[in-house]
């Protein structure tokens, strides 16, 4: 969003306003989203691995928002936040994790691979690393078709440690690919630790070395996520080279499931609770209120967002399974 | 009719594909290179262009998913591997990413690629450059797997491999480049799931794969001559999908199943053509399957132990002739095949 110089005070702050009024929606959405999931999971009725985005949605939402329309995006086997950031929708999301003929793949594909090209959402991978070089690719398909898009993948900091990731970055560098690398930085690979995972310090000091543009951040500020996606768009138009862009958060849950797990010793809940001072729900609630919102106008929003998160899982529920014949549908087109 | 090699044969439905559709490209490491991928990717880069004919770092996974990610958007990439031992570090592009990327995404998106990998044989190749390993990919459903064995099939099927809109693991050997045949000029598709009979016999059926057809017409020749004997050969020209029919038909005129394959024998496709046949011929088979292939070992490096290791035509004459209950015949007065005569190394 371009923010023209001879707007007035009001004009701006009203667009301002706006503005962050959508990144929160999009983040309640994937919060709220996920707090269902966490409810009804124990019902076993959802029959599929959940990897929840709780605590990274100001991630999700502020780069969403940044991109465009015709953007594309990939992500990993934890993307329940970026498809609902771009897609806003709940019905064949909750659909798909309880297995139904309604779903968004009829449930074939899970929690762990929601796609949706029509929305920009190109795929996404349960194998770590895995979507990386397909960003790539399709990268260079968008250079090749001279649309002036860009994709971005998604994927956390322990996928920095497989190869393919490395043989695609260097690949995007060398082609000049516009590819935003989006490392979702949660310190953890499933319960490992960088320290126990890394023989260096610091990665984007090594990428730094690399034909590309580097950004760091561990703000849980949406608003500024989104800005600092938009730069790195800028920089990947001007300068026509990929961006790694580096975004720290904070996991709350478990790697997969929906509970907490700081009993398990291999992180401590005073770690969380630093984090969770600066929650991006909460930080950003507080700004719009500062902003001029009301408490009834955000109660509101809300409540809007929970009526049809209800209303998806009421639906998802009554719908049927699949039936037989879609087992072999679609193996071969 | 024109005749050109197979080589030739492969490159000229490349470039009729690049000059009627602009989606298509080919990459790889050394595809433009001097070499040009023993010379099949020859003229290619001097009218496309580096942007359709391009080398990429020696990095087979990422530029596999490389090419999914660009199939996914519209591109029919071809990619290239000079060996299928080097393909194999991209098993999980292939595996976990391409094969199921279609029925990943409802159907919604296509991955029109092709993968052409070369099998490599002779001049001490050894363990690592030696690998053919189709059923292996044949195994994993999304995927296509074809071995084209003559100068006219390899044209028909690349046509075919790049209007397909699946991944086609496209196998070629590297002796057969240098095959020679009538090829029309035009272009012309061979539809996949259809094999071919390339000799027609009445005692014995041989289902053979790529190299392995040149082998045994060879053994035909000298079973017909020595023994009276008559083979049909069965080329299944594709081995996902796989022309069952034509197989079973032929097994069933026949009495007898003899699969010459090109690969480890264990879990491999003689074992697939054998289980497929003892249940649709059962009633008219004469005598039990029998297969041929690798040695159960590594690929040596030495000529006297790589002869031991490969089946070729005496490995198929000896093998028809305990089938039939025949004697063993003196072969002595019969020339073979020796790769020395076309192929002198050192790749």
């Amino acid at each position: 969003m371009k923010i023209c110089g001879n707007s007035s005070h009001d004009e701006v702050a009203v667009i301002m306003t706006s503005l962050n009024l959508e990144l929160y929606r999009k983040m309640v959405l994937i919060r709220k989203t996920e707090e269902a999931i966490c409810r009804h999971y124990s019902e076993d009725e959802m029959k599929t691995p959940v990897h929840l985005s709780l605590g990274e949605e100001a991630i999700a939402a502020g780069v969403i928002h940044a991109l465009a329309p015709e953007d594309q995006f990939f992500g990993t086997y934890r993307s329940h936040g970026i498809y609902l950031a771009r897609t806003g929708e709940t019905d064949k999301f909750f659909a798909e994790l309880y297995g139904k003929a309604t779903g968004l793949l009829k449930g074939k594909a899970g929690s762990m691979h929601l796609s949706a090209p029509e929305y920009g959402l190109m795929g996404t991978s349960a194998i770590v690393s895995g979507i990386i070089p397909v960003a790539v690719g399709a990268a260079y398909a968008a250079k090749v078709s001279g649309g002036g898009r860009i994709v971005a993948a998604f994927f956390g900091d322990g996928a920095t440690e497989e190869g393919v990731f490395w043989e695609s970055i260097n690949a995007a560098c060398l082609m000049r690919l516009p590819v935003l690398f989006v490392c979702e930085d949660n310190e953890l690979a499933v319960f490992t630790k960088k320290a126990q995972r890394r023989g260096y310090d610091s990665l984007p000091a090594i990428l730094e070395h690399l034909r590309c543009a580097v950004l760091t951040d561990s703000t849980t500020d949406v608003e500024r996520i989104y800005y600092r996606t938009l730069e790195a768009i800028e920089a990947i138009k001007s300068k026509q080279q990929p961006c790694f862009l580096n975004l720290s958060y904070y996991r709350y849950l478990e790697h997969v499931g929906v509970c907490e797990d700081f009993h398990c010793g291999y992180r401590s809940k005073g770690e969380f609770e630093d984090w969770f001072k600066v929650d991006p729900l909460k930080i950003q609630r507080e700004k719009l209120l500062k902003m001029g919102c009301s408490q009834e106008e955000l109660q509101k929003l809300e409540d809007a967002i929970d009526r049809q998160i209800a209303r998806s899982i009421e639906l998802a529920g009554q719908a049927p399974f699949a039936d037989d014949g879609e087992l072999r549908r679609q193996v071969y087109a | 009719m024109r005749k050109i090699s197979y080589c030739e044969a492969l490159t000229e439905a490349m470039r009729q594909e690049m000059e009627r559709d602009p989606s298509v490209f080919t990459y790889g490491i050394g595809v433009p290179d001097h070499k040009r991928i023993f010379g099949s990717t020859r003229g290619l880069v001097e009218q496309f262009g580096l942007e359709r004919c391009f080398d990429t770092p020696l990095s087979e996974d990422a530029m596999t998913g490389f090419g999914l990610g660009a199939a996914i958007n519209g591109l029919r990439p071809i990619h290239v591997h000079a060996r299928i031992d080097f393909m194999l570090l991209a098993m999980n592009q292939l595996t976990n990413m391409m094969s199921s990327y279609h029925y990943a995404t409802g159907g919604k998106l296509r991955v029109p690629m092709v993968i052409r990998v070369i099998i490599g044989r002779g001049w001490g190749q050894s363990f690592q450059h030696s690998k053919t390993m189709h059923s292996i990919f044949a195994h994993i459903p999304g995927i296509k797997v074809v071995m084209p064995t003559t100068p006219y099939d390899v044209k028909g099927m690349m046509i075919e491999a790049i209007r397909d809109d699946n991944p086609v693991v496209f196998i070629e050997h590297r002796w057969l480049y240098y095959a020679v045949d009538d090829v029309p000029e035009e272009s012309y598709t061979i539809p996949f799931g259809t094999g071919h009979i390339l000799r027609n016999g009445s005692d014995v059926s041989v289902v053979a794969t790529s190299w392995m057809n040149v082998e045994a017409m060879r053994a035909a020749e000298v079973l017909q001559n020595k023994h009276g004997v008559s083979l049909e050969i069965v080329d299944p020209r594709t081995i996902a999908p796989l022309d069952e029919k034509m197989i079973v038909n032929s097994v069933t005129k026949t009495g007898r199943c003899l699969v010459a394959d090109y690969d480890w024998l264990h879990c491999g496709f003689g074992a697939e053509v054998a289980a497929r046949v003892s249940k649709e011929c059962f009633g008219n088979l004469k005598a039990p399957v029998e297969r041929l292939g690798f040695a159960f070992a590594p690929c040596p490096s030495t000529r006297p132990l790589e002869n031991a290791y490969y089946p070729d035509a005496t490995t198929v004459i000896r093998s028809v002739e305990k089938m039939l209950d025949l004697p063993a015949t003196d072969i002595t007065d019969q020339e073979f095949f020796s790769y020395e005569r076309k192929f002198q190394g050192p790749y």
